[in-house]
């Protein structure tokens, strides 16, 4: 997130506004040290609910959502990938989150998965500077039509999906454990292409301490057998292909 | 939507679902969806949704979420051991998005202030999903 605020600095005066959403079921509780640490300028919310995921179709994250002055969306939910880093400039780390010196096989693999995403962020970012320069004249900026038909499907399935995804978060709140992942489940199934849904519920499965407690998102090697969802992180991004996780930015 | 009770106020109904209740149908965008018969309800004391927010308790005005959800085609789902249901979002035109008009936008900050997405008309907006996990 810090490179999104700088990224809001440097075009605010070009009446352009960034609104981050953290969707975490653990609310506060799991978005506070994030926040804190991009101390942002600009509105900073909690999404607890995922609404961002019912409103607007959000699967995965990071992603955005651009809205013209009219209240109107130009362009639906797609991978947003951080700005380009400067020349010269190093990668920034994850802000709250230091990586041990030896870290697990796990996490080795899934860091050398990761690398392999694909990421357009150059084609991005002069997008979008191009839809904050021109606005409705940017070629990037999408018809009402247009916006319709790219946002993600929605088959009534889909929307059970998203019913029970509902259900398992609240669950989650409520402490009922059982009854979350079973709805977690439920809703894996009927919105396959959902990531967030997905990785939402594997971080609530803990192994080891501490936020990078949350990035295992497998089975423990303790105990494989406890591990209650059908994927996790590292099998499902194999499965996928890790160079498809990300779809590609088009204009 | 988490529901306690299938009966929700009307208000309530309509705001978190977009469905307006008019003498012609349930109506959303330019569309309007005839219901066989106005669902009110009366209040009768019974309902216990009015919790979820800051709607006013001693609303008259009820609706039957069962049925509406039936008549709307609204994804409806029930969990019996508690029992508590939550109404998703509807599948019209099969798109998570049935118009480009952006919907409104409420949540919290860090501090528990509201923000509405409303609030910034007048700007282009970037709104960017990130999650701690």
């Amino acid at each position: 997130m810090p490179v999104w605020q700088a990224l809001r600095e440097e075009l605010k005066d070009q009446n352009f506004e960034l609104v981050t959403v953290g969707l975490d079921s653990l609310g506060v509780e799991g978005c506070r040290s994030f926040i804190e640490a991009a101390k942002p300028t600009h509105p900073s919310l909690i999404d607890q609910h995922h609404q961002l995921a019912n409103l607007f179709g959000v699967i995965n994250i990071p992603s955005s959502i651009w809205v013209d002055e009219n209240g109107m969306i130009v362009r639906p939910a797609e991978p947003a990938p951080a700005p380009p880093a400067k020349p010269g400039e190093k990668a920034p780390g994850v802000p709250g989150i230091e990586l041990p010196s030896e870290l697990p096989v796990r996490m080795k693999e899934m860091l050398t998965e990761a690398a392999k995403f694909n990421s357009d962020k150059e084609s991005y970012h002069l997008a979008l500077k191009d839809w904050v320069t021109l606005g409705a004249e940017s070629k990037f900026a999408m018809s009402p039509t247009k916006v319709v038909s790219r946002s993600r499907p929605r088959s009534e399935a889909v929307a059970m999906g998203h019913a029970h995804f509902e259900l398992a978060v609240q669950f989650e709140i409520d402490g009922l454990r059982d009854l979350a992942i079973k709805h977690f489940r439920k809703a894996h199934e009927l919105v396959p292409d959902s990531w967030t849904f997905r990785r939402q519920a594997w971080s609530l499965e803990r192994v080891g301490e501490g936020p990078l407690s949350r990035f295992w998102q497998g089975p423990n090697p303790e105990s494989p057998e406890d591990w209650p969802y059908a994927g996790d992180w590292l099998k499902d991004v194999k499965e996928v292909g890790a160079e498809n996780y990300s779809e590609r930015f088009e204009p | 939507m988490i529901l306690k009770s299938l009966k929700l106020p009307r208000t309530q109904f309509e705001r978190k679902t977009g469905w307006l209740l008019k003498p012609e149908g349930a109506c959303k965008n330019d569309l309007c969806i005839p219901v066989n018969h106005m669902p009110i309800i009366e209040n009768n004391g019974s309902g216990d949704n009015s919790d979820n927010d800051s709607d006013n308790v001693s609303e008259s005005t009820w609706v039957d979420v069962g049925y509406l959800a039936e008549a709307l085609n609204l994804a409806l789902v029930e969990e019996p051991e508690v029992p508590i249901w939550a109404l998703g979002p509807d599948s019209l035109g099969g798109k998570a998005l049935s118009s480009a008009r952006a919907p409104e936008l409420v949540l919290p900050d860090l501090d528990g202030n509201e923000f509405r997405l409303s609030s910034l008309l007048g700007k282009k907006v970037l709104i960017y999903a990130w999650a701690p996990y």
